[in-house]
């Protein structure tokens, strides 16, 4: 994070910066663990993952003649018999925001070697992933049963199915393997492996609350895309 | 040596990371549910046309760059990552141009074929 510093070796700020560290004939990324550029360069790839899918599915909404359906009427949930338009939806969004608030946190007390309250927030972010996952589980099989399929649906264009599927399923599954490594950690955090340095099964590198922050990168990018989602598909 | 020295870095970086103070992050975290709050209410609203649009964009993009900046720290990186990490985007900027204008040209191909009619 802020004001790195390395042995025998000026960090310039900014640009200058930039092209000192990339033409210093040493690693290029000054002061950031390998891990952690390693889990960058994959959350790029997984952008151009979720671009391809988000600009098919511009392409496939906007060449169709057939009515797009309406996603707030689609999407809207009934609440004392008026349909509330998105509701899920929105609730999701601030589900996914608010772990996304108690993961940033985690990696603060991680980095304060606060064991306990880094525990809790991841063990509080899988909590909110769980929840997110469950209701998107809810909205699949509601919507499967109101007849919309990856061929076709009652409401309108027929590709809205695929796309719907396809894009929410990949990012539901994106979820889903957060979850699992946010519970993983939760267990790694209380055992203590981050104090004791003890070594993971994954990399066997030496345990280190970077390895929070690693975590934390991907999870805050699982909400990052949802973003876009939710401005692409739900809202436009 | 050169063994050492490499077990060593982890630890040394540990000992420089000065970790933000709590606060940036609760604001961070309310402002991102303000923003959401505020997209939602353009659906509640039923804003339509260029207004929708650029609404929707606008709080898109501002809690995109809150969480990149500040929840996956790219504000505080030194810019050897962060320019690694925001130019190829560019490309997916040409990629959305160029799918831009096929959709509009099969649009246009599939209107035009219907009426015509195919050969």
């Amino acid at each position: 994070m802020s004001e790195q510093k390395i042995d025998g070796f000026e960090l310039k700020p900014g640009f200058k910066g930039m092209a000192s560290d990339t033409g210093s004939d040493q690693t290029m990324f000054k002061g950031v663990h390998w891990g952690k550029a390693m889990m960058w360069i994959f959350l790029l790839s997984d952008t151009f993952v979720f671009s391809c899918f988000l600009i098919s599915y511009m392409k496939g909404r906007g060449s169709t003649i057939v009515d797009w359906p309406n996603t707030s009427e689609v999407f809207s949930l009934h609440v004392g018999g008026v349909p509330v338009p998105l509701l899920l939806i929105a609730i999701m969004t601030f589900v996914l925001i608010t772990s996304s608030g108690t993961m940033a946190l985690a990696v603060k007390y991680g980095y304060e070697k606060n064991r306990k309250m880094c525990g809790w927030l991841i063990l509080a972010t899988a909590v909110g992933g769980l929840t997110f996952v469950g209701m998107q589980v809810f909205e699949w099989s509601k919507l499967i049963h109101e007849g919309v399929r990856p061929w076709g649906n009652p409401f309108g264009a027929a590709q809205f199915g695929s796309f719907f599927f396809m894009i929410t399923g990949f990012h539901g599954f994106h979820v889903s393997i957060g979850v699992i490594f946010l519970f993983i950690y939760t267990y790694k955090v209380f055992a203590g492996h981050y104090d004791s340095k003890k070594r993971g099964w994954f990399t066997k590198m030496k345990g280190d609350y970077v390895e929070i922050e690693i975590l934390g990168l991907y999870w805050h990018f699982v909400d990052l895309v949802w973003v876009f989602i939710f401005a692409f598909f739900y809202l436009w | 040596m050169e063994e050492t020295n490499k077990m060593q870095e982890p630890n040394k970086q540990e000992e420089q990371t000065s970790t933000q103070k709590i606060g940036i992050y609760l604001w961070i975290w309310g402002l991102l549910f303000v923003l959401s709050f505020f997209s939602y209410m353009v659906d509640w609203y039923q804003f339509q046309g260029m207004l929708r649009w650029s609404l929707i964009l606008f709080f898109m993009f501002l809690k995109a760059g809150l969480i990149m900046a500040f929840f996956m720290h790219l504000f505080w990186e030194r810019y050897a990552l962060v320019n690694v990490l925001l130019w190829p985007m560019t490309a997916i900027a040409c990629f959305i141009f160029l799918m831009n204008a096929e959709f509009q040209y099969t649009l246009f191909s599939r209107f035009f074929y219907f009426v015509v009619g195919g050969a």
